[in-house]
């Protein structure tokens, strides 16, 4: 290796998780205070139980509106709180849910799968998620007090100014989103940092799992897309309180900027919340059908494709506000050929599972029927991107229909059968197949009676967005099997809670690999000791774990046998492309900064909500005297160890 | 089920509309096709060779990479690409069809988006031809008909599925389409961009009829009513929908000449009340004068708290204005 230039070369030896020098590395790397702590597993796992929160609340929340929906006529519910329920039921699953749930996987994933000790900024890890948990609680807090956005969620200006929308709905809507986007930002740059310099040696781009893929390439369009809709709320925000006329057409100002802002964001966000979630499927499926993933090369590439692909599309949201031909005819195009890269993909995970010995584990039920569910998804995403039919689709329930196919069968799908596989891993105990089989059965069929027939509920015309309907316009029995449905698919995920909390408490223990999987995570103990890997491994191929079967590259991955990095908290840094080994990386402490910091953010955004001007700039100190905090060098993180000029 | 659905959008009866209907039916059976064969294939290819899982250490058969698979990414990609770029062109050949209407239409309607009605204006070259009614389009069927479509609060949407595709009616700026029925009827229409609080309930009719019928009608919208008149018993109720409806409210030849509501001056001529909510029946119309918001909560029409006596009085005045 090229220890040579170091100025301190790793030893290399073979150290168990049971040596004297594990025992070391777990002293020095435990999370020492719960609120402190900057472990990624801890982190990883905060995420997903809060976005499984929210997902629960959203979901109570659907299914109180599936009762008023359930019958034509029905006064459960005024109009004011329809209006909230749906915008809190859209901004919770698609912000507050489907993206936080992959940063948790992706959190707790991305060092054991890319064999590292943690991620590339283990304060930012942890400030990311501390801001995402302030943004839920504060939007939240409005909802909770009757002042929840009413606009749904892509919020079209002008109902969202403050003359059509006087309460502090908006408000709490505003800036909680721009709060949000604090976090998936600096969540997003560490993904992107981690993929590029913290690798185990050996593990080059091409040998990188699909998950990565998806999450690096997303986290990207993170970087790129979030700035347009922070920039779109504030200036919103602007305008509802300091009186400025970005939106306002009396002062020069127009609506149609706030559909630009917002959908040049939210069309590429759309693949934020799907592509680490197919990423997960092409992961884990192919352990499921022992053999690896057809085409890694052409699923990895139509990953990145899809994304670059899917910031030229945006328009399509806007086909209905009286566009030129041309332009119309340009992005209708663009969504056409946006199918290609998804068509890759689902002809992939076929082919794997057709040339495989498919074994029907729980997780193996989620994957296959997500290839069902994501290409129904896929379809009517290709009927809406045909302008003359989306002018009748848009608007109406065929497109509430495609997109509960795409966020619940492409994310939630794909997300339930990533716990039944990673659920061993994550706690050390298997959940129960049995059990779980319940719980899918329930999910996919209550799914299904909910979401297919409303395709039709569309085509007979049915407005999106409508707290109540005429009887006699033939979407009464529509509505009621949706409604019925939408209670069966709760008593699944009922089912499937029950079955997570038996496999906590009594589940059976799941030891290293229950699954025989090929990835570096199933070759550390479960749950993984704090430190990760006792030595870091030397990796020769994309299944480290299946070499001696598979035979794939021309070395052996070294597995047991790797760096010793024992003088302090330390991790060992990569080269970008190839995965060489290049720096060893002096790790932070735990620590309250990032806490104090979102702490002082939060109460920096309460007092801009409610114009405590002097109180806001007591918050702004308070994030700058934290950051200094934080940021105040220390020796000890000084990375004396570089390579040589 | 479909006839009895008047929002549908598989049964066309304008020249826009029909021109959709095939490409929708086409690019649903293309998907329904495609949803079946990947559905059969997952679940065949899982049945064949799969295996049900039993929890002990040998589990799970040892790997094997059998075939690089790559065929199938290249034949199904292929494939569908290729039926992309077929619906690619049948939609551009769709939408050139529809972008103009057959011809320059002779008849320009101005339709203001209000919430929650719909307010339009008939132009005409003649000044004394040009009149306001809300919530009942009437076109001629045959000739095209533009549609000149504004609003003057958030932004709606304008959509009758049987005759043609949505349109937003945007603040600040005007955006221009066309209706072009071919068959005469009833067609229902609703706002489709979500506006708040009664979006629900901001629906309107659309009327083709016959050109001769078409004429007539625009002719008796023209006429005013009278500011007073021989009938003493509606004298009172003329003077109390003055006093107490004016000031949102137009009847032309009265002095009541708001213009923040609908434009009553012939409201008994159409068919329903509330922006489509309800029949225009003589128990609706008291109902919806006394309480508008029971009926649409969050209307701008408030409860003006007339007494019984009163209520009937303007109840029976307006249901003169024919």
């Amino acid at each position: 290796m090229a220890g040579g230039s170091y100025e301190r070369s790793p030893r290399i030896e073979t150290l168990g998780y049971d040596s004297p020098t594990a025992e070391m590395l777990e002293t020095i790397w435990k999370t020492k205070s719960w609120f402190a702590t900057v472990d990624h597993k801890e982190i990883g796992r905060r995420y997903i139980v809060t976005a499984f929160v929210f997902l629960i609340l959203g979901g109570i929340e659907a299914l109180v509106m599936r009762l008023q929906l359930a019958r034509p006529e029905s006064a459960l519910l005024t109009p004011e709180q329809y209006n909230e329920l749906f915008s809190t039921h859209g901004m919770t699953m698609i912000f507050l849910y489907a993206s936080p749930i992959l940063s948790g996987f992706s959190n707790f994933l991305f060092p054991l799968l890319l064999g590292s000790r943690d991620m590339a900024f283990p304060r930012l890890n942890a400030f990311s998620y501390w801001v995402y948990l302030a943004a839920g609680i504060f939007m939240y807090a409005g909802f909770a007090i009757g002042a929840g956005p009413n606009d749904g969620w892509f919020n079209y200006t002008p109902y969202a100014s403050r003359p059509f929308n006087p309460g502090l709905n908006m408000d709490f809507y505003a800036l909680g989103m721009i709060l949000l986007g604090i976090s998936t930002t600096v969540g997003a740059a560490n993904f992107v940092v981690t993929v590029w310099r913290m690798r185990a040696p050996g593990m080059s781009i091409n040998r990188l799992p699909i998950m990565i893929w998806g999450t690096f390439t997303v986290s990207f369009g993170n970087l790129l897309a979030v700035p347009a809709v922070s920039l779109a709320f504030l200036l919103l925000w602007l305008d509802r309180n300091i009186g400025t006329h970005f939106y306002d057409i009396a002062g020069e100002g127009h609506p149609l900027l706030w559909q630009h802002l917002f959908w040049i964001f939210a069309h590429p966000w759309v693949y934020v919340i799907v592509l680490p979630a197919m990423g997960m499927v092409s992961d884990g499926l192919p352990v499921f059908c022992r053999r690896p993933l057809v085409g890694y090369t052409a699923v990895a590439l139509s990953t990145v494709a899809t994304m670059v692909l899917g910031f030229g599309v945006w328009l399509h949201h806007m086909f209905a506000v009286g566009l030129p031909f041309m332009a119309v005819s340009f992005f209708s195009g663009a969504s056409f050929v946006i199918t290609i890269p998804s068509a890759v993909a689902v002809f992939a995970w076929v082919a794997t599972i057709w040339t495989g010995r498919p074994v029907f584990t729980v997780a193996f039920l989620y994957f296959a029927s997500f290839i069902a569910m994501f290409v129904i998804g896929g379809v009517s995403g290709f009927m809406t991107a045909a302008v003359p039919a989306d002018l009748q689709f848009t608007d109406t329930y065929f497109v509430v229909a495609h997109i509960h196919y795409v966020l619940i069968g492409i994310n939630v799908f794909a997300v339930l059968g990533a716990v039944y596989f990673w659920f061993p891993k994550m706690t050390g105990k298997m959940l129960d197949e049995k059990l779980g089989r319940w719980a899918f059965w329930f999910i996919f069929a209550g799914f299904n009676i909910a979401f297919l027939p409303m395709h039709l509920t569309g085509l007979m015309g049915m407005p999106r967005r409508i707290y109540t309907y005429p009887a006699h316009f033939g979407w009464d029995a529509l509505n009621l099997i949706t409604s019925i449905g939408s209670f069966i698919l709760a008593v699944g995920f009922l089912l499937f809670l029950v079955n997570v909390f038996q496999g906590l408490r009594s589940g059976r223990p799941a030891g290293p690999n229950p699954w025989q999987g090929p990835t570096l995570e199933w070759s550390t103990p479960s749950p993984p000791p704090s430190y990760n890997f006792a030595v870091i491994p030397i990796i020769a191929s994309r299944h480290p774990l299946w070499e001696d079967r598979l035979q794939e590259g021309p070395g052996q991955s070294s597995i047991r046998r790797g760096f010793v990095l024992d003088h302090g908290k330390e991790a060992l840094a990569s080269t970008t492309l190839d995965g060489e080994p290049d720096l060893i990386v002096k790790m932070p402490e735990d620590s309250y900064a990032p806490l104090v910091v979102t702490l002082a953010i939060t109460l920096g955004f309460v007092s801009l909500l409610l114009h405590w001007w002097w109180i806001a700039g007591a918050g702004l100190s308070g994030v700058l005297l934290g950051v200094l905090v934080w940021l105040w060098p220390e020796p000890r993180l000084g990375q004396m160890t570089e390579r040589r000029p | 089920m479909i006839d009895q659905a008047p929002l549908n959008y598989l049964q066309a009866f304008g020249i826009k509309a029909d021109k959709v209907v095939p490409l929708i039916w086409g690019l649903a059976v293309i998907s329904i096709i495609v949803v079946v064969i990947v559905s059969v294939l997952v679940l065949v290819g899982a049945l064949r060779r799969g295996r049900a899982f039993s929890p002990n250490p040998d589990a799970m058969p040892p790997v094997e990479r059998a075939g690089s698979g790559l065929p199938w990414i290249t034949i199904g990609v292929g494939l569908s690409t290729l039926v992309l770029i077929a619906a690619m062109v049948w939609t551009v050949a769709t939408m050139a069809a529809i972008n103009r209407p057959s011809r320059q239409p002779d008849l320009t309607i101005e339709v203001r988006a209000h919430q929650w009605w719909w307010e339009a204006r008939y132009l005409s070259g003649d000044p004394s031809r040009i009149f306001r009614t809300a919530n009942e389009i009437h076109i001629p069927v045959g000739p095209p008909v533009k549609i000149n479509l504004a609003s003057s609060d958030v932004i709606h949407s304008f959509w009758v599925p049987a005759i043609g595709g949505k349109l937003d009616a945007i603040p600040g700026q005007t955006n221009a389409t066309w209706l072009e029925a071919r068959k005469p009827g009833t067609y229902r229409g609703q706002c489709t961009e979500y506006c708040g609080l009664q979006h629900a309930r901001m629906g309107f009719v659309v009327v083709a009829e016959p050109p001769d019928e078409f004429r007539a009608w625009w002719d008796s919208q023209l006429r005013a009513q009278a500011s007073s008149g021989p009938h003493d018993g509606l004298a009172g109720g003329r003077q109390l929908f003055v006093q107490r409806c004016g000031a949102c409210h137009t009847v032309r030849g009265t002095q009541a000449g708001g213009i923040m509501g609908p434009d009553l001056t012939h409201v008994m001529s159409r068919g329903t009340i509330a922006a489509g909510t309800l029949p225009n029946t003589t128990a609706n119309l008291a109902g919806w004068i006394a309480n508008p918001q029971t009926i649409k909560p969050g209307s701008l029409m408030p409860n003006i708290g007339l007494s019984g006596p009163e209520l009937a009085s303007i109840r029976a005045y307006v249901e003169t204005l024919k």
